[in-house]
């Protein structure tokens, strides 16, 4: 038997261990072989298709998998560039109409009667009388046309418009030094986002898209848009927002989601 | 480490397959229920981003463990053409020699360097996909965000090709199994090189 120089190593102790042990179990050693290791890597696969058993259920396994999520907002927050800008797109990129997405059918979308809608607002905001939508269209409009980058792997171009959601905080007097800013929606949707990405250039309370007041299925009257985070966390058909320093879990965290869902 | 890296492949193939199957890149193909990780979309995706610490730190550790210590120019280099033509064809003329599990052939050298290569650009490929705007200049580099998702599953297709031969030949020389649980042969510490020890053998006879 031809044998090289051990590599060195800082985890192999320099004595090793007594191979006589070897030698003594040498029919145990040749009992090894190559047909039985299959047949028990065969059985061993076999098994678990027999159980066909998802453990990640399990209370103690969702309790580690949920840690690991919470760590993960905190990694995310972490390395979240508040200034840092999404790349953005031309005029032709867009897709018309933009991709549908809730947790329903588009059938099922109850259209909001924007005569009566108002905007609640609640929480650390000291003026907290409601918005009806003609007065929120008279706010200046920012326009971002942004990608939408949905959890399940899909994306599309599309260009959104109304007012910046950090100069609508400062105007309604909100505390910009508080954790999260908290969306109600009519579907009874929930969703939040941490104050960076609020205050963040490229998070808007989108009220049209390409040009158009919104249609239903999309959010109509008010809906968040924000180059930071998943689709997910772009609430639609807002009606009511809430600064807190309380941390709630949402439609989708409840269910194991990750909460902070930045891209 | 490399027992280690086994499990995290395991969660983050398994779950990977869970997360494609949300939005496939390719028609045809859906990973059956059965194989993979996670019954809902959710569990798949805590169980990606919860083994993809083990796999990275366990990955940073292995790499700088190997070339601090000079194991992986020691083991994987030099490779040559010639090398890698005439393992080719030992292999052919089933004649590859298995009685020195500490030596690498030609073909092994490649291959455990292609898949090292390939474990490095499936991180940078996920952290594009993860954070396609916070990393924005690492993910232009990739093109678009569906590129990005094409590249990923490449690296995944690449690495399930490996591991299928990678396991299967393990299975056939049993006795390499065994050197991974006890720690390999033992080395006479006094000899160089193989060719040496012979000659050294031969020399005293």
């Amino acid at each position: 038997m031809s044998i090289r120089t051990r590599t060195p190593s800082i985890f192999r102790p320099r004595n090793t261990v007594d191979q006589g042990v070897l030698t003594q179990n040498r029919a145990l050693l040749d009992d090894i072989n190559r047909r039985n290791v299959l047949r028990g890597a065969i059985s061993l696969g076999a098994l678990s298709l027999l159980t066909g058993c998802d453990v990640s259920e399990d209370d103690s396994v969702q309790k580690v998998l949920r840690t690991v999520s919470a760590w993960n907002d905190r990694v995310q927050a972490t390395i979240f560039r508040p200034h840092h800008l999404a790349p953005t797109y031309s005029a032709s990129q867009v897709v018309k109409p933009p991709r549908f997405n809730a947790y329903y059918d588009i059938e099922d979308v109850k259209p909001i009667d924007g005569a009566t809608w108002k905007l609640e607002l609640a929480g650390r905001i000291d003026n907290k009388q409601p918005w009806t939508a003609q007065q929120i269209y008279q706010l200046p409009e920012q326009e971002i046309i942004i990608k939408h980058i949905c959890v399940e792997g899909w994306d599309y171009i599309g260009q959104w418009s109304g007012p910046n959601l950090r100069d609508f905080l400062q105007r309604v007097g909100a505390d910009l030094t508080a954790k999260y800013v908290y969306f109600i929606c009519n579907d009874d949707y929930t969703e939040s986002i941490d104050m960076a990405t609020a205050l963040h250039p490229q998070t808007i309370l989108a009220t049209k898209y390409a040009g158009d007041v919104l249609a239903d299925p999309f959010g109509y009257p008010l809906r968040l848009r924000t180059s930071t985070k998943l689709g997910y966390k772009n609430a639609k058909w807002i009606k009511a927002i809430e600064v807190t320093n309380d941390f709630r879990e949402t439609f989708w965290s409840k269910q194991g989601f990750n909460w902070f869902a930045g891209i | 480490m490399h027992w280690i890296n086994a499990v995290a492949i395991f969660i983050m193939i398994g779950s990977g397959w869970k997360i494609y199957n949300d939005d496939v890149i390719l028609g045809w193909l859906h990973f059956p229920d059965s194989i993979v990780i996670g019954k809902w979309a959710q569990y798949g995706l805590q169980w990606h981003f919860f083994g993809m610490w083990i796999f990275v730190l366990n990955g940073l550790a292995y790499l700088t463990y190997g070339i601090a210590t000079g194991r992986f120019r020691q083991k994987l280099f030099p490779v040559s053409l010639r090398d890698i033509l005439s393992t080719v064809n030992d292999a052919l003329h089933f004649r590859l020699a298995h009685d020195d599990l500490t030596h690498y052939n030609a073909v092994q050298k490649i291959l455990y360097l292609g898949v090292m290569t390939i474990g490095v650009l499936i991180v940078i490929s996920g952290l594009a996909l993860w954070k396609p705007v916070q990393f924005s200049e690492l993910a232009a580099l990739f093109g678009s965000f569906q590129a990005t998702r094409v590249v990923h599953f490449l690296c995944m297709t690449a690495i399930v090709g490996f591991l299928l031969v990678h396991i299967s030949l393990a299975l056939l020389v049993p006795q390499s199994l065994v050197a991974m649980v006890t720690g390999g042969p033992v080395v006479d510490e006094g000899s160089a090189h193989p060719a040496e020890a012979a000659a050294e053998a031969e020399a005293t006879h």
